[in-house]
């Protein structure tokens, strides 16, 4: 049995580790860098170790730093949360080589799942539809173009090593291949080192739909149902939930067999995302499996009423899923918002600084995933995830409703954040109507509108209105002297000659 | 009011030499307080780690509360002096928060030469208990101390505001309703066993501190008895038999609790109410103050644009704009606190000492604290300022800053010249706290003009000889002049000879103010009375 896990992550995702293995009773230890120094999840854990300096390449993904960090602490086991290291095969193999326990798949599949030429082979001999396309990267012109008459217009040109996007071109015409094969090449040169570069049949107005699956060492693997991810903003999730609006019990069932029946080829175990594109006529395709926890776990949770972060635990302690499919319910409608650190008035750029005031939302049914506390620094350095804001309700709509009271009840102060655009997502009457697809931002959100600034306009008026409400006291000869702390109280630790507040 | 508005422009050449310039002091000023902080050598610090005592600044942590400021007072005592043998005098004084009050803390560092007096560890000490009575302040002291420096004895033990002088305050202060406590933590002999003996409860670490008028080696020779340290003046002796101690501690961090529960039952603290409001972050970025003051100190620069950045909000009520223009008045407030703040624009004439006189009166009618900062080269001078009266107008000046009753502090921010210097609040007006920035400089003329001045006797005397000078040996004559005012302005010496309470970083200065302010307000501001204006 595992007694002591390693967190090889930070923010949110850390904390929401900690606090599972505090209810399972196992001891916990957070690394941090030195710009995490008061980071929340140091605070939670039983210990904390620093691991280097602020750039993620020098602290979280230090594969040695993490390890040794591990051992020097007496830990048996290690949760990589989700990305930094969470997917690299060779973190993973290094873990287990140093005698520890890697709380995710083993290293084979993941390196397996983790080429997406490979494992699309794989899942074509296994009979997994996926999206129509080149088997292989190619240099040959001839044979995109072959390919693309075949397919037929539009086609979508990805790079082998991509991601984020990088690489990626929609072409609509035969006369544009050619020059867009050889850009898409040389920008995955410069992103990837590599210019291998496919052809894939472009789906128009796709949904994201991706099912969550969990598997033991014993071959026993179960789907536990899907979450929709359409709502994107440069290639990233911003808006989850679960069940999708287009989801049927014959498709649910269809495409959960399916997922299954894609892990049990990888040979894959612990809990696994199997993610899929769906068009208009409710086709679906396999794009990849996310061999983590995911984000986006939470509104799973909330609609089977199952911890994942134990399961994770419990399968890398080598115990049976304590479940069969049949065993398995989804219930009720959960939607989970992802508050980053951004401005969604400049094009979604990264916003750090401290959190000045904090007010997080409560009420039956919301849950706040979150990393941060009123006085936290936001450093520059990583992931911009402050929190995820997760509700639950019996329907859709309810469930809506709750999400936009609460976004509006979360107050951040001192840094800029995506609340307001994605209230105002969730107030579209697309999303209303479920018509969620992979590019509802492109085609429906202005950006560059100015989302805050209604809340602006009404934080003057309070100040405006705060301040005169002082001035009376003042008129009044009512001091407020005596009743305000002084800077003996209010200034903190603080030495004279540096100024040094350490 | 109103904000100022600044006309610094942070992109001009100037501005980045002088902020590059500024960083550097800033660097040097929290390398030396590092250095300071260290105490004695590594060696003394090992072995007094050994004797499981604490080091003296981690009492003082522990003596006061968690997350509160320490405001320490003249940590550059003895800097450069005594061969570098004494960091901070041997002793750390300043005023920090226990159990909500706030208290002057007196505690040795053994770490120095086992804490012994030298003269400046004496004037330090006498300087602290000075602020505690003028401040309300419960004094505790950290007693750890081998007592006088004998080799330096004739600067220590005799005169007036020497040794003796620690325990006639430690009599007054304690007549005045103002607790004393010692806390011996460490020996404690001869005159040194006066610090507990006179104080009003005390506290003894077991099998560690002791307390006696002649120790063991002197018993020995002057009576033949042999007896241990125990014995003879142990914490056992003092608090079951002879009653000189009251309370006994297992260890350094025991003592240290059971001083915060005496403190615990001091009178709390009541704040003398001046119309306070809530604070406001000053607008200008602090920041910009390092850019703003020259590089070259002597030329000349606004110091509104200083003012600006320190006060709440960057709001100032000028009086007078337009008048005196080379002393700048205003009142403006500092973390809530109404102030009115002097600060220099040039040399001061007859108008800008009238005006200063006049603002002053305003201030401690209305009972507002005052500060002046410091930028001053001295009066004007020449015939036709003489025949206006200028040493009339000035002590005009003088006068109102001299009995004025309201809570004064005194920052050289510059140039601190001449009569510029006492009508500015010097030392010797008696300001609450004067700071020094790491930009300040203070002499009784610049080096140039004394070398000036001393050169013209030196060829007035050969003249009347029948000799006459090259250039060569003028400048010969007046290096060792200029040089020896360059090392002696420099805000360093100054600080190590405690002429003033520390030197600052300017951007410490707003915190460091607001702490003064509020611990000044722990005594009422009487009504204000002043003496003859000369008109």
């Amino acid at each position: 049995m595992i007694k002591k896990i390693l967190v090889a992550n930070r923010s949110e995702i850390a904390c929401r580790i900690i606090r599972s293995c505090k209810e399972m009773g196992i001891k916990t230890v957070a690394v941090y860098s030195e710009a995490d120094s008061k980071a929340l999840h140091t605070q939670l854990a039983d210990e904390s170790i620093c691991i280097g300096p602020p750039p993620a390449l020098q602290s979280y993904l230090n594969m040695e730093g993490v390890i040794k960090a591990a051992k020097d602490t007496g830990c048996d086991a290690i949760h990589p949360g989700y990305g930094f290291l969470a997917e690299n095969s060779d973190f993973n193999k290094k873990v287990r080589d140093a005698g520890l326990i890697f709380i995710g798949p083993e290293p084979e599949p993941m390196k397996l799942l983790g080429s997406k030429v490979m494992s699309r082979v794989t899942m074509i001999d296994a009979g997994i539809p996926v999206i129509p396309g080149m088997k292989s990267s190619s240099k040959d012109i001839n044979e995109f173009e072959k390919t693309a008459n075949e397919m037929g217009f539009p086609v979508l040109i990805k790079a082998s090593a991509g991601g984020g996007g990088k690489g990626m071109r929609v072409v609509k015409k035969i006369e544009e291949l050619k020059t867009a094969v050889e850009s898409a090449m040389r920008e995955s040169q410069s992103a990837f080192g590599s210019d291998e570069v496919y052809l894939e049949k472009y789906i128009e107005s796709p949904r994201h739909v991706e099912f969550q699956v969990a598997a033991d060492n014993f071959g026993n693997v179960v789907y536990l149902f899907e979450r929709e991810c359409s709502i994107q903003r440069r290639h990233q999730k911003i808006i989850e939930e679960t069940p999708s609006p287009i989801m049927d019990a014959e498709l649910q069932k269809k495409m959960g067999e399916t997922a299954v029946k894609v892990i049990k080829t990888a040979n894959y175990n612990n809990l696994g995302t199997v993610e899929f594109l769906v068009d208009k006529d409710k086709n679906f395709y396999f794009l990849e499996v996310n061999a983590r926890i995911q984000v986006e776990h939470p509104i799973t949770e909330m609609t089977t009423g199952i911890d994942l972060v134990k399961l994770q635990v419990q399968i890398a302690s080598g115990e049976k899923l304590p479940f069969k499919q049949k065993d398995l319910k989804q219930t009720g409608h959960a939607i989970e918002c992802r508050i980053y650190a951004e401005d969604p008035d400049n094009n979604f750029m990264p916003s750090s600084g401290k959190i000045l005031f904090l007010k997080v939302p409560m009420s039956p049914g919301v849950r706040y995933d979150s990393g941060i506390y009123q006085g936290a620094e936001i450093p520059v350095f990583y992931d911009p995830v402050l929190a995820k804001l997760i509700v639950w309700a019996p329907t859709r709509e309810e469930a809506r409703n709750k999400m936009l009271i609460a976004l509006k009840e979360n107050v951040i102060l001192g840094v800029k954040t995506s609340i307001g655009f994605m209230a105002k997502c969730l107030e579209h009457e697309e999303f209303i109507k479920g018509n969620t697809f992979t590019d509802f931002i492109a085609q429906n959100m202005k950006i560059g509108t100015e989302y805050n600034s209604g809340i602006l306009n009404k934080a003057l008026i309070g100040a405006a209105l705060f301040d005169n409400q002082k001035k009376k006291t003042t008129n009044n000869n009512v001091s407020v002297s005596s009743e305000m702390s002084s800077p003996w109280q209010t200034i903190g630790y603080w030495e004279i000659c540096t100024g040094s507040t350490k | 009011m109103n904000r100022f508005k600044s006309k610094i422009s942070t992109k001009s050449a100037a501005y980045q030499e002088n902020r590059e310039y500024n960083l550097g002091l800033s660097k040097l000023l929290k390398e030396r307080y590092e250095l300071i902080k260290q105490g004695g050598t590594p060696k003394a610090r090992q072995k007094h780690l050994d004797r499981k005592k604490l080091l003296v600044r981690d009492r003082i942590k522990l003596l006061c509360d968690k997350d509160t400021p320490f405001l320490e007072v003249m940590p550059f005592a003895a800097w450069d002096m005594y061969d570098n043998d004494a960091p901070a005098a041997g002793v750390v004084t300043g005023v920090g928060v226990i159990k909500g009050r706030e208290c002057m803390i007196v505690a040795n560092d053994a770490t120095v030469k086992g804490g012994t007096y030298y003269p400046i560890t004496v004037k330090k000490h006498v300087r602290a208990q000075e602020i505690a009575m003028q401040h309300n302040l419960p004094c505790i002291y950290l007693v750890d101390s081998g007592g006088v420096f004998l080799p330096l004895q004739d600067g220590v033990f005799p005169d007036k505001d020497h040794f003796g002088n620690i325990f006639y305050n430690q009599a007054r202060l304690s007549a005045a309703g103002i607790p004393q406590v010692a806390v011996v933590m460490g020996s404690c002999t001869a005159g040194g066993a006066y610090v507990p003996a006179m104080s009003d409860e005390t506290v003894m670490v077991r099998n560690q501190a002791t307390i006696f008028i002649g120790g063991p080696p002197l018993c020995k020779a002057a009576t033949g008895e042999i007896v241990t340290d125990e014995e003879l003046g142990g914490a056992d002796v003092h608090t079951k038999i002879s009653g000189v101690s009251d309370h006994i501690a297992q260890n350094d961090e025991h003592a240290l609790d059971i001083t915060r529960n005496i403190v615990e039952n001091f009178d709390k603290q009541k704040k003398f109410d001046i119309g306070r409001e809530e604070a406001e972050e000053p607008f200008l970025a602090p920041e910009e103050i390092y850019g703003i003051v020259p590089k070259n100190i002597r030329q000349p620069f606004d110091i509104r644009e200083v003012i600006a950045r320190i006060v709440d909000g960057s709001r100032i009520q000028e009086f007078k704009e337009n008048y005196g223009m080379t002393l700048i008045t205003c009142f403006a407030r500092i973390m809530g606190y109404p102030v009115g703040i002097l600060g220099n624009n040039g040399v001061i004439f007859s108008e800008s000492s009238l005006k200063g006189a006049h603002f002053i009166e305003l201030c401690t009618s209305r009972k507002i604290p005052l500060i002046f900062l410091q930028n001053i080269t001295g009066f004007i001078i020449g015939k036709k300022y003489e025949h206006g009266g200028i040493a009339r107008d000035g002590a005009k000046l003088v006068h109102a800053v001299a009995n004025a009753q309201v809570p004064k502090f005194t920052i050289i921010v510059g140039s601190s010249n001449g009569a510029g210097n006492y009508a500015m609040c010097g030392r010797g007006y008696y300001p609450n706290l004067m700071w020094m920035w790491n930009t300040g400089i203070i002499s009784v003329m610049g080096g140039e003009q004394a070398a000036d001045v001393l050169a013209t006797v030196k060829i007035k005397q050969l003249e009347a000889s029948g000799k006459t000078l090259s250039k060569e040996e003028i400048d010969l004559i007046k290096k060792p002049i200029l040089e020896k005012y360059e090392h002696e302005s420099s805000p360093y010496y100054a600080s190590a000879r405690l002429w003033d309470d520390g030197i600052i970083d300017p951007l410490n200065t707003r915190n460091a103010l607001a702490l003064g302010i509020s611990m000044a307000l722990n005594k009422p501001i009487p009504d204000q009375k002043y003496g003859i204006f000369r008109m």
